[in-house]
């Protein structure tokens, strides 16, 4: 038989999900072990145990001086950056990406002024935030919209584009003004797509928001790891980003979630 | 005084000419079949009167109107596929006929519900009530046309332009949306143009045919002249007189 007709069955598919998360942690388990046997004092492969025992210690005990929980800190923290640049960038595009989409004359202005900003790398416009914004939230919250907002005004108007011309004709012999197509016919559309867009770009964003709290903040996921990078406290640093990486898994499943209940027409035909 | 006027229309895209001096009047009521080879200016026509696009020159007026910028409620329209909104189930696809004429496009209280009850009634008569909270998608080909045509219809059109509207249907299915749509003309009195590439379907369902072709052709430049309306046959009552009886089968 050929390769691409042997199709797994159900244990054994389960079975090879399951292997790369299982290979990874051995490989660790057995890279630390080496390395604690040669040095008991070894700090850059902690035993999973400690990385446990750290993680309990962050997630539940205040720490002594200011009798507050760091992680929870850091967390509430980023997320409200997090949050804040993404649903900005999203209401941004999704406003733009419909004119663009519907409007020739918005189409004209926008369309290739759009496709060179995205080229811009947001990165290298950081310090000039800092400069412009200070080193508050501010200058965090906008290099996440600039980081990401361009490219999600550009897939959103391409899916506008791409709504079937008919559709917006007979919504004119219904007799629907500009407004009432864009609201009515294209926003209901676009809006799964906008979902996924964000699914898409939060990858990007978390980037954005651990490179800026890493140069500068007093508080945050990104901030932490590399406060803590000066004392090599591995176990530290790798709770956080198991942390981060259940948080953006958790933000993702939500959103598919969300997408799938919302939007339950997009799969009537599936 | 006619209902539809066209008057010497010409279409050009660039310097490819498309149709050239169509001159024809309808009268209310009539059913228009439009037939023709492909790329002979046929759906550019129905485009044109459904404001879709604009003349080149020359008129097309509805009931002594000016010739139209956009296309609006005087003209209801059925394509091929994609005419029905597929983010609103049957029975919101109905309504929007109705709600998509106000500032935000939605409806609420007394005319929401009027609304609704004259949504379910057409439903009814387009045979789809068992499937009103269904979204599009989940329909056969036939039943989004019937919709489309539902959809269409709810709006009160002028003229209601059908553009190869059961193209893309089965044999079958397009014989049972032929007596559906003759059912409804019947009710009706709807003035109807239907583009068609089927010349029994034209003929059949047609009180007139329209036939497009090039008049005059150039072999060095294709694009030079464009088509017009070579043939405006009778086709009621099978076509006779007009025609020898022996090929009017074709209407049986």
């Amino acid at each position: 038989m050929r390769l691409i007709n042997l199709i797994p069955a159900r244990p054994a598919a389960i079975f090879l999900a399951a292997l790369p998360f299982i290979a990874i942690f051995a490989a660790y388990s057995i890279g630390s072990d080496i390395r604690l046997e040669a040095n008991p004092q070894d700090k850059l492969l902690p035993a999973p145990s400690t990385i446990a025992e750290t993680a309990q210690r962050l997630f539940t005990e205040p720490d002594r001086r200011s009798k507050e929980i760091f992680l929870w800190n850091d967390t509430f923290a980023s997320l409200a950056r997090l949050f804040g640049g993404v649903g900005i960038s999203a209401l941004l595009s999704l406003l733009i990406g419909l004119a663009i989409g519907l409007l020739p004359y918005a189409r004209s202005t926008m369309s290739s002024f759009i496709a060179v900003l995205s080229m811009v790398p947001p990165l290298a416009l950081l310090p000039i935030l800092f400069i412009m914004f200070g080193l508050g939230e501010t200058s965090k919250v906008v290099l996440i919209v600039i980081g990401i907002t361009p490219f999600m005004t550009r897939d959103l108007a391409q899916r506008v584009l791409e709504i079937p011309q008919e559709q917006i004709v007979k919504a004119q012999t219904l007799g629907a003004s500009s407004a009432v197509i864009a609201m009515r016919v294209a926003l209901p559309q676009v809006l799964p797509r906008l979902i996924s867009n964000v699914r898409l770009s939060l990858g990007s964003a978390w980037l954005f928001l651990i490179a800026a709290e890493a140069v500068a903040s007093n508080v945050g996921l990104g901030y932490r790891i590399f406060l803590v990078r000066r004392y090599l406290a591995m176990d530290v640093i790798l709770t956080y980003v198991i942390w981060i990486t259940i948080l953006a898994f958790i933000i993702d499943w939500l959103l598919k979630t969300l997408s799938r209940k919302a939007f339950p027409w997009m799969e009537s035909g599936l | 005084m006619s209902f539809v006027t066209v008057s010497n229309v010409w279409q050009k895209y660039g310097d490819r000419s498309i149709l050239e001096r169509v001159n024809v009047t309808i009268e209310e009521g009539e059913f228009i079949s439009i037939v023709g080879a492909s790329g002979c200016g046929k759906s550019t026509f129905l485009r044109m009167l459904l404001a879709q696009e604009r003349p080149y020159k020359g008129e097309i007026s509805i009931d002594g109107g000016d010739t139209a910028k956009e296309p609006n409620r005087e003209r209801g329209v059925v394509f091929q596929k994609y005419s029905v909104f597929p983010h609103l189930s049957v029975r919101e696809n109905l309504i929007a006929a109705e709600s998509f004429d106000t500032a935000f496009g939605r409806l609420s209280g007394a005319k929401r519900k009027a609304a609704e009850a004259r949504a379910d009634e057409m439903l009814e008569r387009i045979g789809l009530n068992h499937v009103a909270d269904q979204y599009p998608a989940s329909l056969s080909g036939g039943m989004q046309q019937r919709l489309a045509i539902g959809q269409a219809m709810t709006a009160k059109p002028r003229i209601l332009l059908l553009d190869e509207p059961f193209g893309a249907l089965d044999p079958g299915t397009r014989l049972q949306m032929h007596d559906f749509l003759l059912e409804l003309r019947d009710e009706t009195n709807m003035t109807v143009f239907m583009v068609t590439h089927d010349l029994q379907e034209g003929f059949k369902l047609g009180d007139r045919v329209l036939v497009f072709d090039k008049p005059r052709w150039d072999p060095h430049d294709p694009g030079m002249y464009g088509a017009t309306i070579t043939y405006d046959f009778d086709a009621r009552d099978g076509g006779i007189p007009f025609q020898l009886k022996e090929d009017a089968d074709v209407s049986a």
